[in-house]
C-alpha cells in the first residue's frame, strides 16, 4: 500500500535516496512505532466522540471567544520574545567574538532548566505587594498602601507571556545555534563579497537556511505555551487550556475536554503545516566545505558590549534571579525541607529522564531516517502523527496513556484468568514503564523534529556515495549520518532530558505508589503556597538540569571541532 | 539492536518502580490531597495497626485512572478535598456502598453519602475575612451581603471556578434558587476590587495590602497563616467572620474518603476509614490542617478552638454536588473571572 503511494506521490523530486530492496524494513519500523506512539492521542480523539453533553453552545455564548483571543495573544507575544532572544543570542555567540562568548554559549541554556511554574512563583513572590521590590519602592516614596500607587500586575497576560518566553527561548536558541554552526561559512562570505551587509546577509542568507530548524524550535515553544496550565492558571490568564480543564474538572465532562484538546491539536497541526507548506519548494543541503572553520567577526568595543548585554539579560532574568530567590528560601527553610527523600527523588528523576531521552532519541532517529529514505506523503504523515503527543496538555495526554495501557493490562489479565486461572493484574499501568512511555509520546516531537531537520541538511550525495560503496541503509546511518549528526543528536537528547526532569502533570497522574520525582515533590508544596519549603527541591531540579546542559553544550561546540579534524 | 536497547532501558525503569502489592498489610490510597498533609495521620495509623499505607497524589486524572484500571485497580480508597471530586467518583460508579456501624456512629448524616459511598472526615468553613481597620465588626455577617452595593470595589476572591467557590455558589443555588443566586453572583462580581486571582491566602494578603477590605476564604488558610511566623503579621490585620451563623449556618465543605469498588485490600481500607473517623485520628487530622473535625464528639483543637463556634449549614453536601454544573455555568455567564 505504501509502495503504491510512494510511486504516485513523488511530485517534486523523485527521491534519489529510496533504496529499492531494503526499503521495507525502515518503513515497517516507522509504521509500528508511530502506531504505538500515537495511541494516546487517538485515545483522546476517541474520547472526544463521547461527551457527557454538548459543551459548545455554552462555551461559544460565554467564554470561548475570549479564551481563543487570549491564547492567540499569548502565543504571538511568546513568539516575539523567544524569536528575538533566541536568534539574536544564537547569532552573537556563533558568529561574533566578544568577552565571555564561550561562557554565554552554554549559560544561555540555563533558563531552560527552570520549570515555568517555578519561575512564575518566584516572580510573583518578588513583584507582589509584600515582595521586596514594591516594599523598597514604598519605603523610598513613603507610600502607605496599594491604593497610593500603580505597579504593573505580574499576574496577567503580559506576565505569563514574559515568564514563558524567558524559559522557552532556549528551544529557539539551541536549534538556531545548531543550524548556524552547521552552515557553511563560505555562503556568508559569498554574500558579503556580493555587497550585502552583515545584517542583510543574516536575513537573506543565514536565516532562510536556518529556517527549518528555527521553525522546529518555535513550534516546540508554541506547543509548550499552548499546553501550559501551571503558569496561566496561577496568573489567572484564561487560555483554551484553562477552558479545557474547566470542562474536565468542574463540569466532569471528559469527552468535552477531549474535544477542546482536539481543537487545539488541529490548530497546532494547521500552524505547522502552513509553515511547511510555505517552504515546500525549498531544499537545502550543506555544501562539502561546511567543515571550514567559522571565521568570527571582529567587532568594535561598543558592539562587543552590546553583545554581552544582549546575552546577559535573558540569563539574568531567566536564571540568575530565580536561582537567587530559590537559594535564599532554600537557606531559610533548609531545616524543614531537607529530608532523606531527596536522593531518592533525584534518582527517580534522573533515571526516568535518561531512559526517556534515550528512547526518544532512538525512536526519533528511526523515524527521521525512514522519512529521509522515503520522502513520501504516507511517511510524512507518519512523522506528523508520531509528534502529536507534544501538542496536548500533559494531564490530558496522561489520560490518553492510561486508556490503552489499562485496556492492554486488563485484556491480558482476562485472558490469563480464562486460560490459566491466574490473574496478572496491571502489568504496565502505574509503573515506570507508563511514565517513560508518556514522556516518549510527549517529547518525541522534540527529538524527531530536530533529527529530521538535521538530516535534511546532509546532502543526498552522501547517501548515494555510501550506498554505491556497498553500505546498507543501516550502515549508512551508523557510519555516515550519525557522526555528522553528533551535535544535533546531543541537542535533541539534552532537550528531552531537561524537559523530562521538569515534566509534572503526566508524572503526577501516572506514577506508582509512594513515588516522587523532584518535580512532583516541588509541586506538592508549591501548590499549597509553600514556596519556602519547595525552594530547595526546585533548586535541585535547576541544578540537575545545569550539569547535562554544560556537558552537552560543550559537546555540541566540539562536534564541529571534531568534524573539522 | 537499537530497539532492544530501548526496550532494555524501559525494562530497567519498570523494575525500579515498586509494584503496588495486593498483599496483606497494606492499603493503597489515591489522594487529591498532598501526601505531606496526610502523612502524620497515616503514620499514626500504621503505628496502631501495622498496616502500611501507599499513596499517589494528583490533582487531576485519578478518577480516570481508577475507572480505566477497572477491577484490577490497586487503589483501595480515594481521598479528596472537596465534595465535587468525590461525588464525581460516585457518579461514575467507582465507589462501593459501605454499611459500617463505626463510620455511621462517628460521622453525622449530612457529612456522608446516604448509601455510604463516601464519608466526610473533616470540614472547613467558607469564611468572610474583613479588614480590622477599615471594616467595623458586624458590618457583614452573611454571604448575601457580599452582593450589597456598599462593598463596591472592596471585595477580593480567588477564581469563581475554583471548587471551593463553586461549592459556595451551589449552596446559594440550593437555598435561593438559580435566578436569585445568579443575581447575587452578579452583585458580588460587581463589588470585586480586582480580577479574581491567586489562592485564598492571597485574598487575605490583599486586605493587608489595602487592595480590598473584604475577602472570601477557607478557614484553615487563616489558621495556617497565623501559625507561620512570616505570614502572621498579615493574618493579624484581618478578622474572621463566620457567615450566616445566626440563620442557616456557615457553608462548609469536606475532605472525604471513599472505598473503591475494586479495592483489593478491602478490610484494611475499612480499617483505615474507621480509624480516620475515630476521636484520636480526628484530633490529629483537624489539628494538622486547622480544620473542624467531622466527628461531632471531637472538639476543635489548636487555633481553631479559639475562634467562634462553627454553626454549619446542614444542607446535605450531596445537594451541593448536584448543583455544581449549574454553578460553573453561572460563573461563565456573569463572566466572574474577567
Amino acid at each position: 500500500m505504501n509502495q503504491q503511494a510512494a510511486v504516485s506521490d513523488v511530485p517534486v523530486t523523485p527521491s534519489p535516496l529510496t533504496p529499492r530492496r531494503t526499503s521495507k524494513r525502515w518503513l515497517i519500523a516507522a509504521t509500528i512505532i508511530t502506531a504505538i506512539v500515537a495511541l494516546p492521542v487517538f485515545s483522546i480523539a476517541w474520547l472526544a466522540f463521547f461527551p457527557d453533553e454538548n459543551i459548545w453552545p455554552h462555551l461559544l455564548e460565554t467564554t470561548l471567544p475570549r479564551y481563543v483571543w487570549t491564547t492567540l495573544l499569548l502565543m504571538a507575544g511568546i513568539s516575539v520574545i523567544t524569536l528575538s532572544i533566541g536568534l539574536a543570542t544564537a547569532w552573537a555567540v556563533t558568529m561574533c567574538e566578544f568577552p565571555g562568548r564561550k561562557l554565554f554559549e552554554w549559560a544561555l541554556l540555563l533558563p531552560f532548566a527552570v520549570p515555568a511554574y517555578v519561575i512564575a512563583y518566584v516572580y510573583t513572590d518578588l513583584l507582589q505587594y509584600a515582595g521586596p521590590v514594591q516594599g523598597a519602592l514604598r519605603d523610598w516614596f513613603g507610600w502607605q498602601s496599594a491604593r497610593d500607587y500603580w505597579f504593573p500586575e505580574i499576574r496577567s497576560l503580559w506576565g505569563a507571556t514574559l515568564m514563558l518566553g524567558l524559559v522557552l527561548y532556549p528551544y529557539v536558541y539551541l536549534l538556531a545555534r545548531a543550524a548556524f554552526l552547521e552552515q557553511s561559512p563560505s555562503l556568508f562570505a559569498v554574500s558579503r563579497s556580493l555587497g550585502h551587509s552583515a545584517l542583510s546577509t543574516f536575513f537573506r542568507v543565514v536565516l532562510p537556511i536556518a529556517r527549518p530548524a528555527v521553525a522546529v524550535g518555535l513550534s516546540l515553544v508554541l506547543m509548550e505555551a499552548l499546553n501550559d496550565f501551571g503558569t496561566v492558571d496561577y496568573f489567572a490568564v484564561h487560555t483554551l487550556t484553562a477552558g479545557l480543564f474547566d470542562t474536565w474538572m468542574n463540569l466532569g465532562n471528559l469527552g468535552g475536554a477531549a474535544q477542546i484538546a482536539m481543537v487545539m491539536l488541529t490548530f497546532v497541526v494547521v500552524l505547522v503545516t502552513l509553515e511547511r507548506y510555505s517552504r515546500r519548494r525549498q531544499k537545502q543541503y550543506a555544501g562539502r566545505d561546511s567543515r571550514a572553520p567559522i571565521q568570527r567577526f571582529v567587532i568594535s568595543r561598543p558592539r562587543q558590549w552590546i553583545c554581552v548585554a544582549v546575552c546577559a539579560a535573558p540569563i539574568l532574568l531567566g536564571f540568575v534571579v530565580p536561582a537567587v530567590v530559590l537559594g535564599h528560601y532554600a537557606l531559610i527553610y533548609f531545616e524543614q525541607s531537607w529530608t532523606s527523600d531527596f536522593l531518592n527523588n533525584a534518582a527517580n528523576s534522573l533515571i526516568l529522564s535518561t531512559s526517556a531521552a534515550l528512547t526518544t532519541l532512538v525512536i526519533g532517529l528511526i523515524l527521521a531516517y525512514s522519512r529521509r529514505l522515503h520522502d513520501t506523503r504516507p511517511m510524512r504523515t507518519l512523522m506528523r502523527l508520531s509528534s502529536l503527543g507534544y501538542a496536548m496538555p500533559g494531564a490530558v495526554l496522561a489520560v490518553g496513556v492510561i486508556v490503552p495501557l489499562a485496556a492492554f493490562d486488563n485484556q491480558i489479565d482476562a485472558w490469563m484468568r480464562d486460560s490459566f486461572g491466574i490473574s496478572t493484574g496491571l502489568l504496565l499501568s502505574g509503573t515506570g514503564f507508563a511514565l517513560v512511555f508518556a514522556y516518549t509520546v510527549r517529547f518525541l516531537a522534540v527529538s524527531a523534529g530536530s533529527l529530521e531537520s538535521g538530516l535534511q541538511k546532509i546532502t543526498p550525495s552522501m547517501d548515494m556515495a555510501a550506498r554505491s560503496l556497498g553500505r546498507s541503509t543501516t550502515a549508512t546511518l551508523l557510519q555516515v549520518h550519525l557522526p555528522m549528526l553528533r551535535g544535533t543528536i546531543l541537542t535533541a537528547a539534552l532537550v528531552v532530558f531537561v524537559d523530562c526532569m521538569k515534566e509534572l502533570p503526566a508524572t503526577l497522574i501516572l506514577r506508582p505508589f509512594n513515588f516522587d520525582t523532584l518535580a512532583t515533590y516541588v509541586y506538592q508544596y508549591a501548590s499549597d503556597e509553600m514556596l519556602g519549603i519547595s525552594a530547595l527541591p526546585a533548586l535541585i531540579i535547576v541544578v540537575a538540569g545545569i550539569v547535562p546542559i554544560i556537558l552537552m553544550s560543550r559537546s555540541i561546540g566540539s562536534a564541529r571541532a571534531y568534524s573539522q579534524q | 539492536m537499537k530497539m532492544k536497547l530501548a526496550a532494555a532501558i524501559t525494562a530497567c525503569a519498570v523494575t525500579l518502580a515498586p509494584l503496588p502489592a495486593a498483599a496483606s498489610g497494606e492499603v493503597n490510597i489515591y489522594s487529591y490531597r498532598q501526601e505531606f498533609l496526610l502523612k502524620p495521620l497515616l503514620d499514626a495509623f500504621t503505628e496502631e495497626t501495622g498496616i502500611k499505607t501507599n499513596v499517589v497524589f494528583a490533582r487531576q486524572g485519578l478518577a480516570e485512572r481508577l475507572e480505566r484500571e477497572g477491577r484490577n485497580s490497586p487503589a483501595d480508597v480515594v481521598m479528596t478535598v472537596d465534595i465535587s471530586r468525590i461525588s464525581d467518583l460516585v457518579d461514575r460508579d467507582l465507589t462501593a456502598a459501605l454499611d459500617n456501624e463505626t463510620l455511621e456512629k462517628n460521622i453525622p448524616e449530612n457529612l456522608r453519602h446516604p448509601e455510604g459511598k463516601w464519608f466526610g472526615l473533616t470540614t472547613r468553613g467558607r469564611m468572610i475575612f474583613t479588614s480590622l481597620d477599615r471594616v467595623e465588626e458586624g458590618a457583614i455577617t452573611t454571604y448575601e451581603e457580599l452582593a450589597d452595593p456598599k462593598w463596591e470595589g472592596r471585595i477580593c476572591t480567588r477564581s469563581g471556578k475554583h471548587p471551593y467557590n463553586i461549592a459556595l455558589i451551589s449552596s446559594m443555588i440550593a437555598h435561593h434558587g438559580a435566578e436569585e443566586a445568579e443575581k447575587w453572583l452578579q452583585g458580588l462580581k460587581d463589588n470585586l476590587a480586582r480580577k479574581p486571582q491567586g489562592g485564598d491566602r492571597d485574598q487575605i494578603k490583599a486586605i493587608a495590602e489595602g487592595v480590598c477590605d473584604v475577602a472570601i476564604g477557607n478557614s484553615y488558610y487563616y489558621g495556617i497563616m497565623l501559625q507561620d511566623e512570616e505570614q502572621r503579621p498579615v493574618a493579624e490585620q484581618v478578622r474572621i467572620v463566620f457567615p450566616n451563623s445566626d440563620d442557616r449556618g456557615t457553608h462548609i465543605n469536606i475532605s472525604g474518603i471513599a472505598l473503591t469498588r475494586s479495592a483489593p485490600n478491602r478490610d484494611n481500607a475499612i480499617a483505615l476509614m474507621e480509624y480516620l473517623s475515630s476521636a484520636e485520628a480526628q484530633q490529629i487530622y483537624a489539628r494538622a490542617n486547622n480544620e473542624f473535625p467531622g466527628n461531632p464528639n471531637v472538639p476543635p483543637t489548636g487555633i481553631v478552638a479559639e475562634w467562634d463556634e462553627l454553626n454549619p449549614d446542614t444542607l446535605p453536601l450531596q445537594t451541593i454536588a448536584e448543583h455544581s454544573p449549574e454553578a460553573v455555568r453561572m460563573v461563565d455567564r456573569v463572566d466572574y473571572d474577567r
